[in-house]
């Protein structure tokens, strides 16, 4: 039915700064089947964004990047510029997070979904102008003609980033990746757009990966859950056992930080204190000890690995695991 | 929680309106807008971007000139204040900004921005000065004598957040203004400066409106809360009873909207429609009624007032939710 | 407090001292600058031969040990026509952008903070001087009040003022807007405050370095005039009337233009150097990843 379409394999990206070596990624195992959407959670600095910039092949100059990226079984970081330039948009698609930076501001919007359109697709300017009008109106854009004609700064940010969606859509990828899609949308706009992935992932049976820093949108919108602190995965689970039965304190810290709604007002919220390690500055042992309330001498000198315990596709990255099941041992 | 209604409230805003050109058009940024504060109290103002929420607490510290309307602060009128008068206000109310490092000057070292408001105050002693910012600099949770010599950039953003608090909070006001004081800091950040507010609150006895688009946040902090859509209030009423029973459409809009961190909880297909319209040619009539789907022809003949409909909850609509 | 927390202290990470690797461009620049400087400074009292003294029978003369760079077209000594020269030319090369610094800048900055129809005035003068054809009016200066090095600094001190009104409005503009002017208003900090406190320190290395690019300008279009006649009055060196001497006796003596040639041109780039080095140290922000 579905095989393997992400393959990332033991990736790590550096970075070289005036501060040292910059270790934004470190040694990540990620895996995707089609037609499923995967959510990377983290807060900023964890690694995230590098981690998709290195999956698109799109670090900057100075970054080095190793291990490997195998897409429908080619790796990437093999493939010849123009290789991989076809399999953009055709293949893998990206939707940024302020649409009011990812869309050319002189041109007008027709122009952006048609240059696409034309360039991957090689239909003539008819036929292409016709496909863009069946994206507008597939992400929910009215009277889509005239929009073709506008230019990006006159279209509200909800918009503009349907539009970056159409954008992304318009060759069929098989992979999207959505980097913090609605961080810069209120919560109104941000519902009707994850709507609108979820809906159009099911209908081209698209794969989808989901970065944010928001473990609601994840939630109930992902197949299975990574999250990644201080540039590794710590934890990676499908969504309803990471929720229910997680086993990394950050994870268990980071979801009892968010404000809840049915939370009476004024209770205090149990918060992590200190911040994430300087990336920069790599800790001997686990990133998050010293934020840890169940931290230990081990925990800070040895780096735990990512692996599971009971459930084969429950994995975390921890000596002492919360929520085990009677009689397995850390 | 609820204060006795005999107490004058601290802050009083009387119909504001505050309209601006922009080119040859005028946005109507807040159009009639009357709310007060309790002296202690926390009042949340939620609403998403473009509700004008913003604009109305600059307009509160006259910040921004309001096109009319009153501010009454513990009975004087703020907006008929102009020069030293206003100047010498200020150091009773305070504003907390959304972006924490472009809040310092990022020419000058913690120690100086600190004490700027005790010197533009007239504190002319210089070790007076730095013992209140040593005070307030520990308050926060920051150790003065690691922060004072530094420069903003030197700092996270959480950091930059406490340095702001601590700011306003060495001249003893009595009121702050918090303009999404949490938006642009990490969850794990954003739940220490919370409580870090909650802490600053009880211990400096401060009065504070608190503004954000983030209903849990706002709900986390405040005593009432204000929804706020198109420069006009929908609903205001205590948190709790807001949250729960939320009588404006739109605000069941905003919660139902909320991506709950519960994968048990299936994200219901967005009732909401469309986008909000742009303040410079709100609607006639209820400015939501565009998107509402209880809307009809008296919604767009007639803009309703708030009224109220349950103890101490009011709401701005024709056909609240029961 | 509640059930996660741990009370840590808050870190703050020990400051990066940044050793930049100044090149030796940078510090050959500086050193160039300040031989330059120096040497005007103390031309009157170094033992140099007289640099209007003419000896008719040793024009053009090649370097000899009586004069080391030899004598120009009116026998004069080259290399303390070069110091006394550089003189004048650094004097108006400084003062001249010393007077659009302050003046245009303290314009920009009132304009770009008080906005409304003080900038609208301000911007529209500054149009107006701009238009004025800068010859003309170096022209009818000197036509009226004679050739002179105050008149001289006067003309480009005064037509560079808009270029600093420009460069300083722009700077006051991005940054009026910013949270930090505003919660100085918040505090009840007077207009005075801010613009002083707040703002100056922030516009003031934009301006800055525009300035030192301003003293390279200046020195060239100095030059210029020199050259054209128009700049300091014979028998005063300066390197553009040096230049403008030396025209004539290109074919034969092609050194007399090309000395001063290169004393400008090694100077201005030693000026720019510093200008562009200083602004790229002193941004206080470090790059965020």
């Amino acid at each position: 039915m579905s095989g393997v379409l992400l393959s990332i394999r033991d990736v790590a990206v550096d970075l070289p700064t005036p501060r040292g070596n910059l270790r934004a990624v470190d040694h990540v195992d990620l895996s995707l089947e089609a037609g499923r959407t995967l959510g990377i959670v983290g807060e900023s600095g964890c690694g995230k964004t590098m981690l998709s910039r290195a999956i698109l092949q799109l670090l900057p100059k100075k970054a080095k990047l190793a291990g490997r990226v195998m897409f429908d079984g080619q790796d990437l970081a093999q493939l010849a510029p123009e290789g991989l330039r076809r399999l953009r948009a055709r293949d893998l698609a990206v939707v940024f997070q302020d649409p009011m930076t990812s869309l050319n501001p002189v041109l007008t919007i027709g122009t952006q979904l048609m240059e696409t359109i034309q360039e991957h697709l090689e239909l003539d300017a008819s036929a292409a102008k016709k496909r863009s009008i069946e994206l507008l109106t597939a992400v929910g854009i009215p009277a889509p003609e005239q929009r073709l004609a506008q230019y990006p700064h006159q279209c509200s940010g909800g918009m503009r980033q349907r539009i970056a969606i159409a954008i992304a859509l318009s060759c069929e990828p098989k992979l999207l990746i959505a980097d913090e899609p609605t961080t810069a949308l209120d919560v109104t706009i941000q519902a009707q757009i994850l709507d609108l992935l979820a809906r159009e992932q099911r209908r081209r049976h698209m794969a989808m990966i989901i970065i944010t820093h928001d473990l609601g949108v994840v939630a109930g919108r992902a197949d299975e859950v990574a999250v990644m602190y201080a540039g590794r995965v710590v934890e990676r689970a499908p969504t309803q056992a990471l929720f229910k039965h997680m086993h990394m304190p950050y994870t268990e810290a980071l979801l009892a930080a968010i404000p809840k709604l049915d939370a009476a007002p004024h209770t205090p919220l149990p918060a992590i204190s200190g911040r994430p390690p300087d990336p920069t500055r790599p800790l001997k042992g686990c990133s998050f000890a010293p934020r840890c309330r169940y931290a230990t001498n081990r925990c800070h000198e040895a780096k735990p690995e990512l692996k599971s315990a009971e459930m084969p596709d429950h994995l975390y990255a921890c000596f002492h695991p919360i929520q085990m099941a009677e009689g397995i041992g850390a | 929680m609820q204060l006795a209604v005999r107490e004058e409230p601290l802050l009083s805003v009387d119909n504001l309106v505050v309209e601006y050109g922009l080119g040859n058009k005028t946005v109507h940024a807040v159009s009639g807008v009357s709310l007060h504060v309790a002296r202690g109290e926390t009042l949340g103002l939620v609403g998403e971007s473009g509700c004008g929420k913003s604009t109305l607490g600059r307009a509160v510290l006259q910040l921004r000139r309001a096109t009319s309307g009153r501010v009454l602060f513990d009975g004087e009128d703020l907006t008929a204040m102009e020069g030293d008068a206003l100047r010498k206000m200020r150091r009773r109310v305070q504003l907390i900004f959304q972006d924490p490092i472009a809040s310092l000057n990022p020419r000058r070292r913690i120690g100086d921005i600190v004490a700027e408001p005790l010197i533009i105050a007239g504190v002319k002693d210089a070790a007076e000065r730095k013992r209140r910012v040593h005070d307030v600099l520990s308050a926060v949770g920051l150790d003065p004598d690691l922060v004072s010599g530094r420069l903003p950039h030197e700092f996270s953003g959480g950091q930059c957040q406490r340095i702001c608090i601590a700011r306003s909070l060495v001249l003893n006001p009595e009121f702050i203004v918090c303009d999404e004081p949490v938006s642009a800091l990490d969850v794990s950040i954003r739940a220490q400066i919370l409580n870090l507010l909650e802490e600053m609150k009880a211990r400096f006895g401060l009065t504070l409106l608190f503004i954000a688009h983030d209903l849990a946040v706002v709900k986390a902090v405040s005593d009432r809360v204000a929804v706020m859509y198109l420069g006009r209030l929908c609903e205001v009423g205590p948190s709790e009873q807001l949250f729960a029973n939320p009588a404006h459409p739109y605000t069941g809009l905003l919660l139902q909207a909320i991506p709950v961190p519960d994968p048990d909880v299936r994200p219901a297909e967005s009732v909401a429609t469309g986008e909000p319209p742009s303040p410079i040619a709100p609607p006639s009539g209820c400015r939501f009624r565009t998107r509402c789907p209880r809307a009809d022809q008296r919604c767009s003949a007639e803009m309703p007032e708030l009224r109220e409909v349950a103890p101490a909850q009011f709401v701005a609509c024709h056909h609240p939710l029961a | 407090m509640a059930t996660l927390e741990l009370s840590l202290p808050e870190e703050v990470e020990q400051p990066v001292r940044r050793r930049r690797r100044l090149g030796f461009l940078f510090w050959f620049a500086i050193f160039w600058i300040l031989l330059v400087v120096v040497l005007a400074m103390f031309a009157p009292i170094l033992p140099l031969q007289n640099p209007v003294d003419m000896d008719m029978l040793e024009r053009r003369a090649w370097f000899s040990s009586e004069h080391w760079l030899g004598t120009d077209g009116l026998g004069r000594d080259e290399l303390s026509r070069l110091i006394f020269g550089a003189g004048v030319s650094l004097t108006v090369g400084l003062c001249a952008p010393m007077i659009g610094l302050t003046i245009g800048g303290a314009l920009g900055l009132l304009a770009g903070y008080f906005r409304g129809r003080f900038e609208t005035l301000v911007v529209g003068s500054m149009d107006v001087l701009l238009a004025f054809p800068p010859l003309i009016f170096a022209l009818a200066i000197v036509a009226y009040l004679g050739q002179s090095i105050p008149n001289l600094t006067f003309i480009l001190g005064f037509l560079g003022i808009p270029a600093f009104m420009r460069v300083s409005r722009a700077a006051t503009l991005t940054l009026a807007r910013r949270e930090f002017v505003i919660a100085a208003e918040a505090l009840g900090a007077s207009h005075a405050r801010i613009l002083l406190r707040e703002l100056l320190p922030n516009v003031f290395l934009p301006l800055f370095a525009f300035f030192l690019l301003g003293v390279a300008v200046t020195i060239v279009v100095e030059g210029s005039l020199s050259f054209l006649g128009l700049g300091v009055p014979p028998p005063m060196a300066s390197w553009g009337s040096m230049i403008g001497e030396g025209r004539e006796s290109l074919e034969v003596a092609p050194r007399l233009a090309f000395l001063p040639a290169v004393a400008m041109f090694v100077t201005v780039l030693a000026f720019n150097l510093v200008g562009d080095t200083l602004r790229a140290i002193t941004d206080p922000r470090q790059g965020a990843l």
